[in-house]
């Protein structure tokens, strides 16, 4: 071996980065791995939820049972089996059919939420002869797994089967809109004036500095704000979008703000002395040269801090948006849930079928958000100009 | 021969440290005027006070005067931007705006009133970039991002940009210094051709090129004014040890 190169201690020295880089190793597989068990957890729970069993039983309609339309099924027979949100929504099923009057015929129902764990081979509480009739029918052909439009049509209901995410979907939307109206043009605008515009002096740094301890405070303090200003003292409709999305928008603001300032700042001085230097003032240098460039991180910043607004429950409890909501919310006034709400709420029910809903509530929740960070990333992607 | 810019016993401050000590220089029109010095002896310092581009940095004090056409640019009621648009100024990196060719060119006069968009303003842009001897290099793609270009390209984008706007006199910040030698020369010889319309006040850091290209040179130290004449004079036959020293490469 030549020797003229030796160090002492040296392998010692390479053995101790060696080491450094396994553990560091280490920290990643064991995040990745908790990753992809919430997920693989969520999908395995949650998965259930997208279909939804149906039996086929006999329907009699008469006089009769048109107007108490629980005895439309033979209750001993067949009552265990459909949903009791099918037989009342009977008597507006046979307005839009009304050919179904004086029949008694074999009809599609929706399954009771027992038979329809059942049939998804997890707990329920039906009894040994139930579940021999049910497995005769399915024999039969006369069970089936669809499509779950329920959960994408429908708001909330007591009835697991019945329960839908939609009114939820809707409430998060619109809880959005109002936040995004308020929280973006007041961030850019707040983050232009002190970045651009303000002189830096005391008073502004004593501003940013508590910009940025905004961003850092735990959420439920916005609820309570929006609690005491909004609903107490301005006396918006509590539980509403435009609650929600003011109480969001207090939130998000400090976040688009600095973000907002970081893409700025990152705009090169050099750009705006080319601008000064041609006798420009500075609203022509901000608006047509230093935003073009900023814009991407602006967005970027604003669409992560919306969807940082969007998956965020506490202060919205606060605000009364953890209310029940069987109906799909029509204005900004009305009385609204939004997806974790529903979710939470959900994840409170006894009944077993409620647990599919939830995961399945969060799976949509988490595609929605991960789509929006997709969408960010694309936009840097293309809107970001090299110089 | 006009005196263009004039100014007398320019005084500066960056907070409490004295950056000038009375800098007084009458600049000749039409004529190239070179700024040489070594780092830090304020003759950048000094340039950016011919358009007001110090009144940008927080803590800067200016004392004494500094007159275009006999008219004093730090008067009461003068607005920095209006200096600015007749004293125009190039910088060391270029530094176009990232939108087209075109564009970088017809924004400020379009900002100024100074023409109105179609037939008008695209002369305005063919005369400019004309001017900066840039025209037959990018007249098929002035759609395109003027960071497209060379450095060399970019620089003479800048001075046309510059000199869209019809400015009096020109400052340029060692506008060569981040340039290869055949781009340096291009843009020296057309600083020469400049001087007819404009008068030019060049700041370098390469002697040479201010014995190359101005008619008159000043010498800069540790914020005084150390000499000032025709530029042959400077060179051949200087009146102060300092710029002798200097020169010759003594220090610096």
């Amino acid at each position: 071996m030549d020797n003229y190169f030796h160090i002492p201690q040296l392998a010692k020295r390479k053995a101790k980065a060696k080491r450094f880089k396994y553990i560091a190793m280490m920290a990643l597989v064991a995040s990745v791995a908790f990753l992809a068990f919430f997920l693989s957890d969520m999908i395995i729970k949650g998965h259930g939820a997208f279909t939804q069993t149906y039996v086929k039983v006999p329907v009699l309609i008469n006089e009769k049972t048109a107007k108490f339309t629980h005895l439309a099924v033979d209750r001993k027979e067949y009552g265990f089996m459909v949903s009791r949100a099918w037989l009342r929504g009977l008597k507006n099923t046979l307005k839009d059919t009304p050919e179904w009057m004086n029949t008694n015929k074999e009809r599609w129902t929706l399954a009771n939420s027992n038979v329809d764990q059942f049939i998804k081979g997890k707990y329920n509480r039906l009894k040994p002869e139930q579940i021999k009739k049910i497995e005769q029918m399915q024999k039969d052909g006369k069970v089936e797994r669809r499509f779950n439009n329920i959960f994408f049509e429908k708001g909330d209901s007591k009835i697991p089967e019945f329960s839908g995410f939609m009114a939820s979907i809707v409430g998060t939307i619109m809880t959005m809109i109002i936040t995004m109206l308020i929280a973006v043009p007041l961030g850019v605008m707040t983050a232009i004036y002190l970045e651009e515009f303000a002189k830096d002096n005391k008073f502004t740094q004593i501003i940013e500095v508590n910009i940025n301890n905004l961003a850092a405070i735990p959420s439920i303090l916005f609820g309570l704000l929006g609690l005491a200003i909004f609903i107490n003292f301005f006396g918006v409709p509590r539980s509403s979008p435009l609650v929600g999305g003011m109480t969001l928008a207090l939130m998000s603001l400090p976040v688009i703000i600095v973000s907002s300032k970081a893409a700025l700042k990152s705009v090169p001085d050099s750009i705006r002395q080319a601008g000064f230097a041609l006798g420009l003032t500075k609203w022509q240098i901000v608006r047509d040269h230093v935003l073009p460039l900023a814009m991407p991180g602006m967005l970027t910043g604003a669409i992560i801090a919306l969807a940082q607004a969007m998956g965020e429950t506490a202060p919205l409890i606060m605000v009364g948006m953890i209310a029940f909501i069987p109906d799909i919310s029509t204005s900004f006034l009305d009385a609204t849930t939004v997806m974790p709400a529903q979710i939470f709420t959900w994840s409170g029910m006894p009944e077993r079928a409620y647990i599919e809903r939830t995961a399945a509530g969060i799976l949509v929740l988490l595609g929605i958000l991960i789509s929006l960070n997709a969408i960010a990333i694309y936009l840097r992607k293309k809107y970001t100009k090299t110089w | 021969m006009n005196i263009k810019v004039k100014t007398d016993k320019l005084k500066l401050w960056y907070g409490d440290k004295q950056a000038l000590n009375g800098v007084s220089l009458d600049i000749y029109e039409n004529k190239i005027t070179a700024f040489i010095g070594p780092s830090g002896c304020g003759k950048s310092t000094y340039l950016r006070c011919l358009n007001r581009m110090n009144d940008l940095i927080g803590g800067v004090t200016i004392k004494g005067k500094v007159t275009l056409d006999g008219h004093d640019i730090y008067g009461v009621g003068v607005d920095e931007v209006a200096v600015r648009k007749k004293i125009g100024m190039v910088f060391q990196q270029p530094n176009p705006f990232p939108k087209s060719i075109y564009d970088n060119v017809a924004y400020a006069p379009l900002m100024h009133d100074m023409v109105k968009k179609g037939k008008e303003c695209d002369a305005l842009v063919e005369r400019s970039l004309r001017d900066a001897g840039l025209w037959e290099e990018v007249k098929d793609k002035l759609n395109e991002s003027g960071t497209t270009l060379s450095g060399g390209q970019q620089q003479r984008l800048c001075i046309a940009r510059t000199i869209a706007v019809e400015p009096d006199v020109i400052l340029m910040d060692e506008p060569t210094s981040a340039l290869d030698p055949i781009s340096t020369q291009v843009i020296e010889n057309l600083m020469t051709k400049l001087k007819e319309k404009f008068t030019i006040i060049v700041v370098t850091h390469n002697m040479q090129q201010a014995a190359r290209i101005a008619d008159y040179t000043a010498f800069f130290h540790l914020g005084n004014l150390i000499e000032y004449s025709e530029t042959e004079k400077i060179f051949v036959n200087p009146q102060e040890e300092k710029t002798e020293q200097y020169i010759t490469g003594k220090f610096g």
